[in-house]
């Protein structure tokens, strides 16, 4: 017989690869679902303190603050935020190409780059193509900043002792369920914002003193944008991980049905010809 | 009308208060301070205490913070909290809990480490306690 058999084991073990990928694409829309408000309830936050530090940046403190001041660019620092799972879509390879491209305009002006990688995906990406000075993966779906301080604060120092003159953040933004976009964000120096009220010459009062208040605020500020990358990534990783299981199930239901047809064809082919063997025999003894 | 000033009181977890208010008391490191509209721009950290928000014609809204940033700039506030919570959530208890657990581990604590951890413990613990006897004795009153 034609393979009737082999063809019902492969319906078979393709309808049980189905149920895994259903079951896998309704995890996700509900791990989504708190990721999503989990993300908005720390946008404000994220959003509010780089509008403080866009007007830091545009004051003119007596005392300047190392991440406000641009330097000449030997060597530049990328924070790359990625999931730490698989079969999510293309979501970790865009940011990937995105990063890529960011680092080779750097390496073509003679730049060296170091990495701070956040996640096992971009963990084994980057071992092969560039130098990773610090990691950490496995943060689980409802990331805690301070498990994400000790990571940041070696680029920090690094910075600050000169080690690195650029930080950039390279993480997507969920835009809604079915696109996310990868985007790089330059952490420090601080960028200035766009508000033409504050462009004459003014500066803040500070309490206690400058310093002080600057420390603590752009480490904050570095350390919720980091944050605010990791948490949305978990939105992202989600969404994008229901949309490719929700394909992969649609598939494997077209796969089915056309492996039905032909298991249906061959079936019908081998009545076909028992009958005409039966009637043949009948013929020959008659 | 009074002139007034944007509010934004938020946390690493939320947006708490986003309003207009015609004056604004905050916990500042080197005391408290009140600002009215049309404040020069300010910065300042947070200790454990609690922000006023005063409103014409509405009744006073407490927020705690256990400590954070606070911006000024002359028509916006910005508090950068790192947790605030509604005065009116506050569990009593579990304030006073916290305050002796805290009590607990500075008088065992080992290192400097461990000290400062339990001080700050301490003092949020205080500052939630002290808030809620303010707002006891408001409604009392």
């Amino acid at each position: 017989m034609s393979g009737e058999k082999e063809i019902r084991t492969k319906i078979k073990s393709i309808q049980s690869t189905q149920k895994i990928t259903k079951a896998m694409e309704m995890v996700a829309a509900s791990k989504m679902r708190k990721a999503q408000d989990r993300m908005a309830g720390t946008r404000p936050y994220a959003r509010k303190i780089r509008n403080v530090i866009g007007h830091l940046a545009m004051a003119h403190p007596e005392y300047k603050h190392p991440f406000l001041v641009e330097r000449e660019a030997k060597r530049v620092g990328f924070i790359v935020i990625s999931t730490d799972r698989g079969l999510c879509g293309g979501l970790n390879i865009n940011l990937f190409k995105k990063a890529v491209t960011a680092m080779k305009e750097w390496q073509e002006q003679g730049v060296e780059i170091d990495l701070c990688v956040i996640g096992s995906k971009a963990s084994n990406f980057f071992r092969r193509h560039g130098n990773i000075v610090s990691e950490i993966t496995h943060l689980g779906d409802t990331p805690h900043i301070a498990e994400l301080i000790g990571t940041i604060k070696v680029m920090l120092d690094s910075y600050e002792e000169g080690r690195i003159d650029r930080l950039y953040l390279v993480a997507n933004e969920f835009i809604n369920t079915m696109s996310q976009k990868p985007y790089v964000q330059q952490l420090i120096p601080v960028e200035a914002s766009e508000e033409e009220e504050l462009k004459h010459h003014w500066d803040y009062l500070y309490e206690p003193d400058s310093k002080e208040v600057l420390d603590g605020l752009l480490m904050r500020f570095i350390e919720s944008q980091v944050y605010q990358g990791v948490v949305e990534n978990v939105a992202c990783e989600m969404a994008a991980r229901m949309v490719a299981m929700k394909s992969a199930t649609d598939n494997a239901g077209t796969i089915i049905n056309e492996l039905q047809l032909v298991y249906n064809k061959a079936r019908q082919a081998a009545i076909t010809q028992e009958i005409s063997e039966i009637v043949a025999g009948a013929a020959a003894v008659g | 009308m009074a002139m007034t000033i944007h509010v934004d009181i938020v946390s690493a977890e939320e947006e708490i208060y986003s309003g207009p208010a015609n004056e604004v008391f905050a916990p500042a490191v080197m005391g408290e301070v009140g600002i009215l509209p049309r404040h020069s721009p300010l910065i300042t950290h947070l200790k454990p205490g609690e922000v006023v928000v005063r409103q014409e014609g509405k009744e006073d809204q407490y927020f705690f913070v256990s400590g954070g940033i606070l911006e000024v700039q002359p028509h916006v506030v910005t508090v950068l909290a790192d947790t605030a919570i509604r005065a009116a959530d506050i569990d009593e208890a579990e304030a006073k809990a916290a305050k002796e657990r805290a009590e607990e581990a500075m008088r065992n604590s080992q290192s400097d480490q461990e000290y400062a951890k339990a001080n700050a413990e301490l003092l949020e613990a205080i500052a939630q306690l002290r808030m809620l006897e303010h707002i006891r004795k408001k409604v009392a009153r």
